[in-house]
């Protein structure tokens, strides 16, 4: 069998969906954190797929853009967790419920 | 042995880069400063902020006068576009960073918060926003808008003694980072069904060639409409939006309702209305039912809220739908239309928040309409300004709010789009019945006459007032702002030409 990049694209695709379906149905927000992850690496390997098939550097680069956003995503993530964790033992998804909606 | 090579650098025109210099290096000198010399005055640091912005506002002016003279330009690689749309919204961003950090002065004082922290995520999340208008390549503008995603999120959730606003934050969190990484898979397939990022040459591909097979394309447009809408809070991805604003501190919920909501519109003008405006017939028929469901929702849900600051919330929201009527003219009219809605928007909102910011009081949570009973009696200065707010956002003659709402229609229609015109008109007339509720409770309703008397710090005044002349001074003579925003089309230009 031969690699094409149709295959990393179809890969990525259904990573991409695993994560999304996972940050929607998960109430841990360390796990909710990992689906946004497995969801920007989806992405990055679109990206390196897509130049594969192109033929072009320019998706490559684009990766180390994406790997240095996600980076800071989880910091500013994890400080917001860690602010309420201060407030609140164990806290999950479904204790932020002071505001309606 | 080192291998005499060149490496190819694009060449930089720091000129066009003032601006974002200006509000970015500005914004991390003062965060240096506080860790060489800790307890900077309070005036000091926000005397800092707005000095930033004043310079990214000056620097701005004395572009446009380059860009009437030379016309557009593109600098780094085409990456960075230098035109009259981008300079006009530098000016309303960092105008927005301005007003938001008045409004902050007294607000951290008052709530114990003093530090320089909100200042200086300000001054960065604008040097995002600025980014994104600027940006003519869809990486740019992705980093551009984590920027200032990253910043807004810390600032949300900033009130370390409200729980609201921890919850505010992590909610807006979560649901951020999830649509931009919806924004990113749209982004990496447009790059694989036109082999680039940069709008300038995606413009081209799509005006030159006629795609085959459009799946890659049309699902990547598919999917950046979706990360972009949520960032404006259009219907259906605007559940974030109440939550929100009601948890995050005033002056914040002042900043995110201004420039962040100026620089999504600034991505949704420039990459669909301009980059992808070969392509129309895809993605307006999706445009029309987002921008009439968030005019419908925005103005319907609003009505039946207890709490002025949701309420406002989702006003706001269906001010988005207003705006979303100049993006889906896909015409330079519809461009200038939404560029004004924008800027007069941005001082209405700033004065309306800025009210909210003294009435709010100690805590940050007195926003049940009881707080409004009578407030005519108590305070008719600060009632009058917040009348002018509300009716402006009304859409009532002499305010600037009614040639917002009237130029944004006027090019829905030039387009032919008449059903969702007809649909905002039916939604602005919801809208004024709220507008009027609060009215109403404020001068012909009686309170609470022992009530606390509330002073209103000089700081949030100056905005305030500033807001008020503004409002007033576009509703009379709209021509001066509609002049600028006529000129300041957003274009896609190659370097050197």
């Amino acid at each position: 069998m031969e690699l094409t990049p149709t295959y990393y694209l179809i890969l990525s695709a259904l990573l991409f969906s695993i994560g999304s379906v996972g940050l929607l149905v998960r109430r841990n927000p360390l796990v909710m954190f990992m689906c946004v992850e497995l969801m920007l690496n989806a992405v990055n390997l679109t990206f390196v797929g897509l130049a594969w098939g192109l033929n072009d550097i320019g998706g490559q680069v684009a990766v180390f853009f994406v790997m240095v956003v996600a980076a800071a995503e989880v910091v500013v993530g994890l400080a917001i967790v860690v602010a309420i964790m201060k407030r609140r033992d164990g806290a999950t998804a479904d204790d932020l419920s002071v505001l309606r909606g | 042995m080192l291998a005499q090579t060149t490496i190819a650098t694009p060449d930089v025109d720091v000129a066009i880069l003032l601006p974002m210099l200006f509000m970015g290096v500005g914004g991390l000198l003062i965060l240096t400063m506080t860790s060489v010399k800790k307890d900077l005055p309070a005036w000091f640091i926000t005397g800092w902020t707005l000095a930033a912005c004043t310079g990214a506002v000056i620097s701005a002016i004395s572009l446009w006068g380059r860009y009437t003279d030379e016309g557009p330009s593109s600098t780094i690689a085409n990456s960075v576009g230098f035109d009259g749309f981008s300079i006009f919204l530098t000016i309303v961003i960092a105008l927005a960073v301005i007003m938001a950090s008045l409004l902050a002065h007294t607000y951290l004082i008052r709530e114990q918060l003093e530090g320089v922290e909100l200042h200086v995520l300000l001054l960065l999340s604008g040097t995002g926003g600025l980014i994104m208008a600027f940006a003519n390549d869809l990486i740019v503008f992705f980093l551009g808008l984590e920027t200032l995603s990253l910043a807004v999120y810390i600032l949300a959730a900033m009130h370390r003694r409200r729980f609201e606003s921890q919850e505010a934050g992590m909610k807006y969190f979560v649901l951020g980072a999830f649509s931009s990484t919806f924004l990113l898979y749209g982004i990496a397939l447009i790059y694989g069904a036109t082999g680039t990022t940069n709008l300038v040459e995606i413009k081209t591909f799509l005006d030159t060639q006629a795609l085959v097979q459009d799946g890659l394309l049309l699902g990547g447009l598919a999917l950046m409409i979706v990360g972009l809408a949520f960032k404006v809070g259009a219907v259906p991805f605007h559940s974030w939006t109440p939550d929100v604003y009601e948890g995050a501190p005033t002056p914040v919920v002042a900043y995110m309702a201004s420039g962040v909501k100026a620089a999504g519109f600034a991505g949704l003008l420039r990459i669909l209305s301009t980059g992808f405006q070969a392509v129309v017939d895809d993605w307006v028929p999706a445009m029309e039912v987002i921008a009439a469901l968030t005019l419908l929702i925005g103005s319907i849900t609003a009505i039946v809220q207890t709490d002025v600051k949701r309420m406002l919330a989702y006003s706001s929201i269906s001010h988005a739908g207003f705006i979303l009527l100049g993006v889906l003219a896909a015409s330079e009219r519809g461009t200038a239309a939404a560029l004004f809605y924008l800027a007069s928007y941005t001082f209405l909102v700033a004065g309306t928040f800025g009210v909210l910011t003294v009435l709010g009081g100690e805590g940050d949570n007195n926003f049940s309409f009881d707080a409004f009973k009578g407030l005519g009696k108590r305070k008719p200065l600060l009632s009058f300004a917040f009348m002018v707010f509300l009716l402006a956002q009304a859409g009532v003659p002499l305010t600037s709010g009614f040639f917002a709402k009237f130029g944004v229609i006027a090019a829905a229609v030039d387009a032919e789009n008449y059903w969702v015109a007809i649909v905002a008109m039916i939604a602005a007339v919801i809208g004024a019945y709220l507008y009027i509720r609060i009215l109403i409770s404020m001068f012909l309703e009686d309170g609470d006459d022992d009530a606390e008397v509330l002073a209103i710090p000089r700081s949030i005044g100056v905005v305030i007032a500033a807001a008020v002349v503004v409002t007033v001074l576009f509703g009379i003579f709209p021509g001066i702002l509609d002049g600028f925003a006529q000129d300041a089309l957003a274009q896609l230009t190659a370097s050197g030409s």
